[in-house]
């Protein structure tokens, strides 16, 4: 049922990249437990520039939890409390009357703060751009049915290719590692036949690029696959590290 | 070379040497339950051993894991807290499927480590050691550097000895019981279906062999009371 909570919002800000961020308290009145966590900052920074003072930066997009733009690390959670959705799908009911809402930038040297509490993760484009794709000649859409998948794999890739590459597996991982979003990359190609003929190169591409812009070692904490918007499971990792050591035992 | 220079290599090593040495826990652990049966028998395995090559050649390779799995956990710590950033979090909270053990593997390992100092001492510095050297730095009591029982008897006499042990092997339990499945998943042995049954193959096994070194102490002790 709706109702108003009134609660003190605990954000870290910080000019620029270069510059020494801290932390600002700003009370928040009367909000409605309806009002979506994106919108309750859009009326936060409302008030702001009212006020005169500087509106919080913050990433966000589509608001429906498929584009992957809004980030946030809330009360000790990337996208917060809810599990298995991002942060633009909270909702203020979550949250009670009077509680103090600390809200995060992603921490992780692989993705420095631009400003306030947004993000530079352009790592993951880069990652991406290593290996993430088929470049061979695939032809013209084929006839659905002409190349057979097992309903299994199919639901498989299908899982892995949710994945919104939000950042929210580093955000969380201890270590900054992003083996959660490679697997899914990885595994998203090498369960379908036209990603396999690749699939050697493309693991070794993108997880050489994922050390080479310092993002961490993984120590299987799962971590990564509790706070993931989108439920992407570790055993995409293992896949990922099968595929990475038969490449290496290959070479 | 990949074991160095990739995450996913370093990763392997910390697999393989961690793999192989609840292998020798496991081999360890046999053997100390012969004691439970005859000293005398625990006795003649520990002369089958002894200072022979082949015992000292496995004591090397032993060494060799040992120090590999530390340099790697030094190493893969140091590099991650970089990867994690100077600033951290004001607010984090573990989420229920994340194992406590396994963020905080480095802390239980030099438990493990500390614990390996001191049975090194107790038991290494007065048996294997002093064969090597021909030494006879024994214990007033102690029938030559192959007296193991002995030790034993001695050593699980005294209390804090006893609670050390205990310390020591609750941290090793903690250490393997994420170690185990770990291990697995990083070699990629691992899917869906078989993360849970590698998760519950490892701590019946885990807890097994830590039993099997517990029931020694525990006998020992309780024998040293009556």
């Amino acid at each position: 049922m709706e109702k108003n909570i009134s609660f003190k919002l605990k954000i870290w800000r910080q000019r620029g990249p270069k510059e020494k961020g801290q932390f600002k308290v700003y009370e928040m009145k009367d909000i409605p437990t309806d009002t979506s966590f994106l919108e309750m900052l859009d009326i936060l920074n409302e008030q702001l520039i009212n006020a005169g003072e500087e509106p919080v930066v913050f990433d966000h997009d589509c608001r429906e939890g498929i584009c992957g733009m809004c980030s946030l690390y809330i009360n000790g959670h990337p996208h917060g409390p809810a599990t298995g959705a991002t942060t633009c799908q909270l909702y203020m009911r979550r949250f009670k009357d009077g509680e103090t809402i600390t809200v995060e930038p992603w921490r992780s040297a692989g993705f420095p703060v631009i400003r306030d509490l947004m993000v530079d993760r352009r790592a993951y484009d880069k990652i991406m751009q290593a290996g993430g794709y088929v470049s061979i000649n695939t032809g013209g859409v084929p006839d659905a049915n002409a190349i057979p998948i097992s309903k299994e794999k199919a639901d498989l890739a299908m899982d892995a290719a949710s994945c919104i590459g939000c950042g929210a597996c580093v955000a969380a991982c201890k270590n900054g590692s992003a083996m959660l979003f490679v697997s899914a990359k990885v595994s998203q190609l090498a369960l379908l036949p036209q990603g396999q003929v690749e699939a050697e190169r493309r693991a070794k591409a993108m997880l050489s690029k994922m050390d080479e812009l310092g993002f961490g070692n993984c120590t299987n904490t799962r971590a990564c696959e509790a706070e993931c918007p989108k439920c992407i499971s570790i055993s995409n990792i293992a896949r990922l590290n099968r595929e990475f050591i038969a490449a290496k035992l290959n070479d | 070379m990949w074991l160095t220079d990739s995450s996913i290599g370093r990763k392997v090593v910390m697999s393989v040497t961690g793999g192989a040495l609840i292998l020798f826990l496991t081999f360890h652990m046999a053997m100390n339950c012969v004691a439970l049966i005859s000293g005398d028998a625990y006795n003649a395995v520990c002369e089958f051993l002894g200072a022979n090559w082949y015992a000292l050649v496995g004591t090397v390779g032993l060494a060799f894991l040992v120090v590999v799995h530390f340099v790697y956990a030094i190493w893969l710590t140091i590099q991650n807290m970089k990867a994690r950033g100077s600033q951290r979090y004001a607010v984090t909270k573990r989420p229920k499927s994340v194992e406590w053990a396994s963020q905080n593997m480095l802390v239980l390992g030099a438990i493990v480590a500390i614990g390996l100092g001191l049975h090194l001492f107790n038991f290494w510095s007065k048996m294997q050691l002093q064969e090597i050297i021909h030494g006879t730095n024994f214990i007033a009591g102690q029938n030559g550097p192959t007296d193991g029982a002995f030790l034993i008897q001695y050593t699980f006499s005294q209390w804090y000895y006893v609670l050390a042990y205990i310390v020591w092997l609750a941290a090793l339990w903690f250490h393997l019981s994420h170690g185990f499945w770990s291990a697995l998943q990083t070699l990629g042995w691992n899917g869906k279906i078989w993360f849970r049954r590698w998760q519950v193959i490892g701590n019946i096994y885990v807890t097994l062999v830590i039993l099997g070194f517990v029931a020694v102490i525990a006998m020992f002790f309780f024998k040293s009371l009556c």
